[in-house]
């Protein structure tokens, strides 16, 4: 392997060079030409601000928007790895119409631009699933309890949970499909010895799913996973089309009551890099730790 | 000798992969406690023949009766013949992600249905037959390639089947280990199993086959006591295969 250079060359000095001139243009078209003002001060006050009432400081819109970010996307997460589990093994099936049935709704979903996908499952989940088990009025009931603190860890505010949990379908379904592809890869790169070996024992198709293949299979599309679990997290900025309260659509909400496009964006961008850098490196972590792991052994 | 049931009989099977004829009009019948051993050319079909006995290949025709149980379409009836049937591969096929002990247990809990506790006892004594007790806690990729076989063996033993099969045990096997696994094998066939080997380590044979196969384009060519098989084969391709894995 070539060595990496650790001093700067020439070259990158003229490469510094160049980038620092573009950004600066761009700098002087804002400044110069837009007459921005700018207004970083008060976006500290959108993140958190202090509840006279309560006697503390609150979470305020745009903390609000990232924590509801990360509940549907963890809440989406799973139930996409379950969904995908499902589809994965059902594109591996040995029956044909579950194989069928599979692919199908696969390649809907890879080839519909999500936001569609979105919107069409949005309109069905809204009109029809969530009136036909009355969540809508069940998730009342729960806002008008006195004692609702841990629904409210859990889902936020209680009277926006229908469209929290719609939100959290269509995301999972669609990312499912994606899922589902990474746990096939996975499950057929298992070697044909291990199910052959867990057949000659006599084992049914469900214990050598459960206890041989899946096991092996999920633990080798770990890393693939992680990916994907930060492009949900990226994706989700679309369900603040079908109004859920997330960070994108509260972002949306300061820009348009306070004109602040830039600081509130690049604000936004920010957490969302956070999140989703911080997430790649926890996974960054256990990759490797489990590797010197298996390095030990 | 009085002869003891067949618990293994073949008749007239056929096995096609597309168009290439595998096995070729193949009958054979296997007493209990009998110990047989295949050999033949690579590709003559030996292999192919021990995987239909546990249904790892189905048989494309003829008939199949494995400890009273014909092997067919019904699942329930494969599942039951394969609980009997324990397997050795070449490539051993341990369970990568779970200790040599699971290894051992897991087919007798999820298969059986016995306790946690009784497949632990179980595993720990065929532990003992094959002679690594320290071993239980590794996992198989700490093990050598001698000791992973004899686990291999130890799991198939776990499930108390009645037939075990060995598909060209030693081949992945550095010289040096060939014998570990080899002396497990010559203590099992000394202890009454029933057992199928291919394999072409002749010594072994010698020692404890009660019939010799000999295998070429998916036929039986020459089956016969390993006394007269090794001194007078009747075949010329016999004597040749013999002749050519003897000379060293």
């Amino acid at each position: 392997m070539q060595k990496i250079r650790k001093k700067l060359h020439w070259f990158d000095l003229v490469l510094i060079i160049l980038l620092a001139g573009f950004f600066g243009y761009i700098w002087f078209q804002i400044e110069g030409k837009l007459k921005y003002n700018w207004r970083w001060e008060v976006i500290p006050y959108y993140m958190f601000r202090f509840d006279e009432e309560k006697g503390r400081w609150v979470a305020n819109i745009l903390v609000q928007g990232l924590i509801t970010t990360i509940r549907i996307s963890v809440y989406a997460s799973i139930l996409a790895v379950i969904l995908g589990t499902v589809l994965g093994l059902a594109r591996c099936a040995k029956n044909l119409a579950v194989r069928m049935i599979a692919r199908t709704y696969l390649e809907f979903l890879r080839n519909i631009p999500p936001l569609v996908v979105i919107f069409i499952f949005f309109f069905f989940l809204s009109e029809q699933l969530v009136v036909a088990f009355n969540i809508e009025g069940w998730a009342r009931g729960i806002a008008r309890q006195e004692n609702n603190e841990v629904w409210e860890f859990f889902f936020g505010d209680m009277r926006r949970f229908p469209s929290m949990i719609s939100g959290v379908i269509v995301l999972a379904l669609f990312e499912s499909a994606f899922v589902g592809e990474i746990v096939r890869a996975g499950i057929e790169s298992i070697d044909r010895g291990q199910r052959e070996a867990a057949r000659s024992l006599g084992m049914s198709w469900y214990s050598e799913t459960r206890y041989i293949i899946l096991p092996q299979a999920l633990r080798r599309v770990l890393p693939p996973l992680a990916n994907q679990f930060i492009s949900l997290i990226k994706d989700s900025s679309i369900i603040s089309l079908i109004s859920v309260q997330e960070l994108t659509y509260k972002t949306t909400e300061i820009v348009s009551s306070s004109r602040m496009i830039f600081e509130a964006w690049i604000t936004t961008a920010g957490l969302y890099f956070a999140l989703c850098f911080s997430l790649s490196l926890l996974f960054r972590y256990l990759e490797s730790a489990s590797k010197s792991d298996k390095a030990k052994a | 000798m009085e002869e003891a049931p067949a618990v293994i009989e073949i008749q007239n099977l056929d096995k096609f992969f597309g168009k290439f004829q595998a096995l070729n009009d193949v009958s054979l019948k296997v007493r209990s406690g009998e110990r047989v051993v295949i050999c033949g050319p690579s590709g003559s079909g030996k292999s192919t023949l021990i995987r239909c006995i546990n249904r790892l290949e189905e048989h494309s025709a003829g008939r199949l009766v494995v400890d009273g149980i014909e092997l067919d379409d019904e699942t329930k009836n494969v599942r039951a013949v394969r609980m009997e049937v324990g397997m050795v591969f070449q490539q051993f096929n341990l369970f990568p992600h779970l200790t040599v002990l699971e290894n051992l247990t897991v087919g007798p809990m999820r298969v059986r249905k016995i306790s946690r506790k009784e497949a632990e006892a179980r595993a720990r004594k065929f532990l003992e037959r094959v002679h690594i007790p320290e071993q239980a806690e590794k996992y198989p990729a700490q093990l050598s390639g001698g000791q992973q076989q004899r686990v291999a063996i130890a799991r198939s033993l776990c499930m108390e089947p009645r037939i075990m099969l060995f598909d060209e045990p030693t081949s992945a096997l550095d010289p040096e280990m060939i014998n570990e696994v080899l002396d497990v094998m010559v203590e099992l066939a000394e202890s009454g199993m029933t057992m199928i080997c291919v394999t072409h380590e002749m010594g072994f044979a010698r020692k404890v086959a009660d019939m010799m196969v000999f295998m070429e384009e998916g036929r039986i060519i020459e089956s016969a006591p390993p006394g007269e098989f090794f001194s007078s084969p009747r075949s010329d391709r016999c004597r040749m295969f013999l002749d050519q894995i003897l000379e060293h």
